[in-house]
């Protein structure tokens, strides 16, 4: 180890390893701030979005409940009520629970495992600024009157109906896929970063809970988002094109909607759900004063909740008349997910009965939270049972089901969460006093508002009503929810008082003030730019309690990386099991890239709510343009040496490619969410098989087989060239390797040219009939997916021409093949389906 | 506290097969409900406050073995079982009456289908029902996706554009209650329900005869079936025996019999018969129906007693 050192030397040496480290992750000062990228940075202005988003979609709540207060009521008139109620289910869901996760992950990940940051900054960023632009053109649509109305699970007909649904639809469709893109650019960025930027040691069984669950809910978003983008896809195409896939009266069905919206909707309440219980898991320990009870079942308990989640979307669809065999299936998968969640639960109150337990505020939240979440998991299982939920469905006794599951299940650990984290947040501790009346105001308000509700449904009140006659057994009900409504609004107040009250004067937190036992409370109060002050060597779950004199050591930077000599951001890349060390990974610091990329793309999902087409192509071009040169200026950049010095005697590469890259995981894991979103479309082609006698429609026009050939063929070279790139790249003749690109960008836009040729050749029109417009739509998806595949070649090609991917540094390349062989699969199923699946169905 | 309620829309009072069915397994899981709360938070209370020392690993591991596990399995498992036992003799089919129920915005066409090959029996906005009897309710929709639910009775099913499903109540009592589309369609979603009429055979057989009957307005009523026709309510309303033969809107054929106007919303009186004709977009936000305040009031006042009369 390192060699002792004269006391004053050593200490001059560490103070100047720490000024350098301070100065190269300091964020930018005065209006550059807003270019910072790091997570600190990014994690802060994330969470105080949501939390933002959250009281404005409280507000639109506490509307809804003064409109309900007494029967009759016209404080909101029938369309004001309707923007209202959907908006407030949309803002919740999809610009609070979420988000929050993703927010408060960015913010706590890279310090649960002494990380510098997250492997993508920028992304993060981007993330953001999408997330901001998407949130507040929905939300800021409802000052203009032109908010949605027709719930947030937008059924159509009625959402399809132009008329009656206006632009409000529009902003929903397109407001919310470009968040929904955020919200998976996210989750790859903590995926990647669970896997890769663990520090040395810290094996998969030793990560915190908390990663677990950051692992288990990205893989979530990345398989329950996209059916969902899928779906918007095909609204929005019906909507601004007449495509008809949701219109019976032209083969389409509205109910390919419903499934699509819901096996994404499901998912979603386990995606927001788990990551509470990950802060549990990491509060518990702490105020027990001992490790968790029962790690390998929790870790197991979280997976198979993820896994069945996805097999229960059905029971949002009890009522739509579906067979009986299928309901059965659903209902034994919705009782299924209760054995897993309720293992958690139980490993936590276990945890508890093996510790010496010191009450505090975080863990009074949890303990308010799982009060209210198992009263919310016991009516769940009542819905779960189908005649009941025949009864239950739409009425108010669902509304107060899943109020008591997302406030239990959510909510109430998020704010555990907060008062826990503060200090490593901001460096303050928050108000213990402030805490625990907010909290009894909070929860007293929160019951009298909600468990009324389950008494009101029974006695037949429908939801999404703006109004309800006297004398039917509900007025006093509403009356007294509305008045609870304001107290719980009077808690959150308090709470969110105490979170962004100013805190100038306060006196810093003392460090690791709970004692906990994890990574993350190694932080110095105030606490350091620097994410870590060095990268540690991992051998326990707790290290602060378990690996001895282990604070002093960090302190004093004798693990890796505890400067930065060459002014460089820098981390550690891992392997993705043992978390051995393979790479120090340079990141980029602060650009305004990503925010301008992010108003590009965003400006033209807002420029096409209008229809104003061309403008939003060319802020479409804008974007891409500005996120071509994030790429070019700050990934793969080759270094300035091959290797350095990391400390404790050890090396590592400062350049990677291929699987060891942390892009290559971040193509690779993106893609997957990709051909979820085409597995969607596929789906759909397969659903009106389903659902019609004879599907393609007999007599229908079918796309013509010699350029199906033709496209085939196309595409097949290109991928096969671009294969041949890579291998000619690493023989080093850059030649050959941009000549094969060449070649295959032109096989690529020929293939394009062929497929789009083939369903025009036979004259199929996408407006007579949902056979020829899903058609359609797999080769827009295919076409789209190759211009992107073109572009790449492009920028391997350019890349390769001024030296910046050589025969050693060859990341670009291989990553753009890596995306060929999606591109491959995704065209060889398209062409498989359209043109061969006729000829097997007939 | 459940029976002094309203209780006309109440799943707690029930009356109907599948409501109370329903019903006593909502009761039961209520209690099992109650019973599990209390046993899992209770034992978080006792580890986080009164519990004064450590337990055993032991201990911990057999509370989430035999608590977290074996007893959810065997409890869902059983409870499973039974729901979906109950589903073939809920949704069993009738042999008798069938009618076909079409949520509209924001109302109901209702088609009576007696077993015997009748002539069908065109009305809106009512649901008569006999007592005793499995009625078959066909559903479907022209427009948006609608629910008929009504709770005293039974479950909801969906009504969905494209396709016809089916819903079977038995109503076991007589009496008047009230039904309701659960699926939001809408502006007006909330105001679009109906008063279902469970009568004794003899009744509802009664009923449906004078259904079949034309219209047999006054003679008093001549100029008010006049200005009807002439303000062209005719183009959407049908009043079997005249020239109004419209398919758009609400059978009125014996509007003036039926216990609600405007789809469950308002009584059927004059006055509101009046407000409803002047001023719909006030009542019923969105609805197709044309305000006719252009009208002078004394020939509202005759429609709106024409339309009365038709009993």
């Amino acid at each position: 180890m390192n060699r002792p050192l004269d006391d004053a030397e050593d200490r001059e040496r560490r103070n100047q390893q720490e000024e350098r480290l301070r100065k190269v992750w300091a964020a930018p000062r005065g209006w550059r701030y807003w270019s910072a990228v790091n997570n600190s940075e990014v994690g802060l202005w994330y969470t105080g979005a949501s939390l933002a988003f959250m009281l404005f979609a409280g507000v639109l709540a506490l509307l809804v409940r003064a409109q309900l207060a007494v029967p009759d009521n016209d404080f909101l008139s029938a369309d004001t009520y309707n923007q209202a109620y959907t908006l407030h289910g949309t803002a919740m869901m999809f610009l609070f629970a979420v988000p929050i996760f993703e927010a408060v992950a960015i913010l706590l990940l890279p310090q649960m495992m002494s990380s510098r940051d997250l492997p993508f900054p920028r992304l993060s960023a981007f993330g953001f600024w999408c997330f901001i632009i998407g949130g507040v053109f929905v939300c800021g649509s409802i000052f203009f009157d032109a908010a949605p109305t027709g719930g947030w699970f937008m059924y159509p007909p009625l959402t399809t109906d132009t008329d009656q649904s206006g632009i409000g639809a529009d902003i929903w469709l397109l407001g919310l896929s470009f968040i929904e893109i955020a919200s998976i650019a996210a989750a790859v960025e903590l995926i990647v970063g669970v896997l890769k930027c663990r520090p040395p040691g810290m094996r998969i069984n030793l990560m915190p809970l908390y990663a677990w669950y950051v692992l288990v809910v990205g893989a979530m978003i990345l398989f329950a988002f996209p059916p969902l983008i899928a779906g918007d896809l095909l609204f929005e195409l019906e909507r601004a094109f007449d495509w008809p896939f949701f219109d019976p009266s032209r083969g389409g069905d509205p109910i390919l909607w419903q499934h699509l919206f819901w096996i994404f909707g499901h998912p979603e309440v386990y995606i927001v759900f788990l990551p509470s219980i990950a802060l549990a898991a990491m509060i518990v320990p702490t105020f027990a004063q001992r490790p968790i009870y029962g790690y390998s079942w929790i870790v197991l308990a979280a997976v198979g909740t993820g896994f069945i989640s996805f097999g229960l979307w059905v029971h949002h669809m009890y009522t739509t008349g579906l067979p009986a065999i299928s309901l059965g299936f659903f209902s034994a998968a919705s009782e299924a997910v209760v054995i897993p969640t309720g293992v958690q639960l139980f490993a936590l109150i276990a945890t508890l009965l093996l510790g010496q337990v010191s009450l505090s505020v975080p863990l009074l939240y949890v303990a308010g939270a799982l009060a209210i979440f198992i009263f919310g998991g016991l009516t769940g299982v009542m819905v779960a049972i189908v005649p009941f939920d025949w009864q239950a469905h739409d009425s108010y006794f669902v509304v107060a089901h899943l109020h008591y599951t997302l406030i239990g299940g959510m909510f109430f650990p998020l704010l555990a969460g907060v008062y826990y984290f503060y200090p490593i947040a901001t460096g303050k501790s928050l108000s213990y006093r402030l805490g625990v009346v907010g909290f009894w105001t909070m929860f007293a308000g929160f019951n009298a508002t909600f468990l009324p509700m389950h008494l009101t449904g029974l006695l037949g009140m429908p939801r999404r009503v703006f109004t309800y006659p006297a004398d039917l057994g509900w007025d006093w009900l509403n009356l007294f929810s509305s008045v609870s409504a304001a107290v719980f609004a009077v808690g959150v107040l308090i709470v969110m008082w105490d979170i962004f009250r100013p805190k100038g004067h306060q006196p810093y937190s003392e460090r690791n003030p709970w004692n906990a036992g994890t990574l993350e409370w190694v932080a110095r109060m105030p606490p350091e730019s620097w994410g870590a002050r060095c990268v540690p060597l991992i051998e326990s779950r707790y290290p602060l309690w378990e690996q001895p004199d282990f604070v002093r050591k960090v302190d004093e930077g004798r693990f890796y990386l505890p400067d930065a000599e060459e002014e460089k951001r820098e981390t550690l890349i891992t392997t993705t099991l043992a978390a051995e060390v393979v790479q120090c990974l340079r990141i980029p610091g602060p650009s305004f890239l990503p925010m301008l990329a992010a108003i590009g793309i965003g400006g033209s999902f807002i420029l096409a709510t209008f229809h104003w087409w061309i403008a939003a192509a060319l802020s479409g071009a804008a974007g891409v343009a500005f996120i071509l040169r994030w790429l070019w200026t700050g990934t793969a950049m080759i270094p300035e040496k091959p290797e350095k010095d990391i400390g404790l005697g050890a090396t590592a590469p400062l350049y990677q490619s291929g699987s060891n890259s942390v892009g290559w995981w971040a193509m690779f894991i993106t893609m997957l969410a990709d051909l979820t979103a085409f597995s969607g479309l596929v789906f759909g082609y397969f659903y009106f098989w389903t659902v019609h006698g004879a599907f393609p429609p007999v007599g229908s026009a079918e796309p013509d087989r010699f350029w199906l050939v033709a496209a085939a063929v196309g595409y097949a070279a290109a991928w096969a060239l671009t294969l041949l790139s890579v291998r000619a790249n690493a023989n080093g003749s850059a030649y050959a390797a941009c000549a094969s690109l060449v070649a295959g960008i032109a096989l690529a836009l020929g293939g394009t040219a062929a497929l789009v040729f083939a369903p025009s050749a036979t004259g199929m029109d996408p407006t007579v009939h949902a056979y020829p417009a899903i058609v359609w739509v797999l080769i827009l998806w295919t076409g789209i997916h190759a211009a992107a595949g073109v572009l790449m070649q492009a920028y391997v090609i350019a890349r390769t021409a001024v030296g910046l991917c050589t025969a050693i540094y060859d990341a670009d390349v291989r990553n753009v093949a890596l995306y060929w062989h999606f591109m491959a699969l995704t065209a060889a199923v398209t062409i498989a389906v359209i043109g061969l699946f006729p000829e097997v169905s007939r | 506290m459940l029976a002094g309620c309203g209780g006309v829309q109440s799943a707690l009072q029930p009356a109907g097969q599948e409501a109370e069915t329903v019903l006593r397994l909502f009761l039961g899981m209520l209690a099992g409900a109650c019973v599990i709360w209390v046993a899992v938070f209770g034992t978080a209370v006792y580890a986080m406050r009164v519990s004064p020392q450590p337990h055993r690993e032991q201990t911990a591991k057999r509370f989430i073995f035999w608590g977290g596990i074996v007893f959810p399995v065997v409890t869902l498992a059983g409870l499973l079982t039974f729901g979906i036992a109950l589903m073939p003799e809920l949704r069993a089919h009738g042999g008798g009456l069938r009618v076909a129920v079409s949520g509209e915005q924001w109302w109901w066409r209702v088609t009576y289908e007696p077993s015997g090959g009748e002539a069908p029996v065109v009305s809106a906005n009512e649901l008569r029902l006999p007592v005793g009897e499995r009625v078959e309710l066909m559903l479907d929709s022209p427009d948006v996706i609608h629910s008929l639910w009504i709770p005293a009775l039974g479950g909801k099913l969906d009504m969905i554009p494209g396709r016809t499903t089916r819903l079977v109540l038995e109503p076991t009592r007589t009496g008047t209650f009230r039904g309701v589309c659960a699926e939001f369609c809408g502006e007006s979603h909330a105001l679009m329900a109906f008063p279902v009429v469970v009568m004794d055979r003899a009744g509802f057989d009664a009923w449906i005869e004078a259904r079949r009957e034309p219209a047999r307005a006054d003679a008093a009523d001549a100029a008010g079936e006049r200005l009807f026709l002439q303000a062209g309510c005719g183009g959407c309303h049908s009043v079997r025996g005249t020239e109004a033969r419209g398919v758009i809107g609400p059978d009125l054929t014996h509007v003036g019999s039926r216990l609600s106007l405007g789809a469950g919303i308002l009584p059927n009186d004059r006055s509101s018969l009046i407000r409803f004709i002047r001023n719909v977009e006030a009542i019923k936000p969105g609805a197709l129906m044309p305000s006719f305040a252009m009208l002078p009031d004394a020939e509202v006042a005759a429609i709106a007693r024409y339309l009365e009369g038709l009993e």
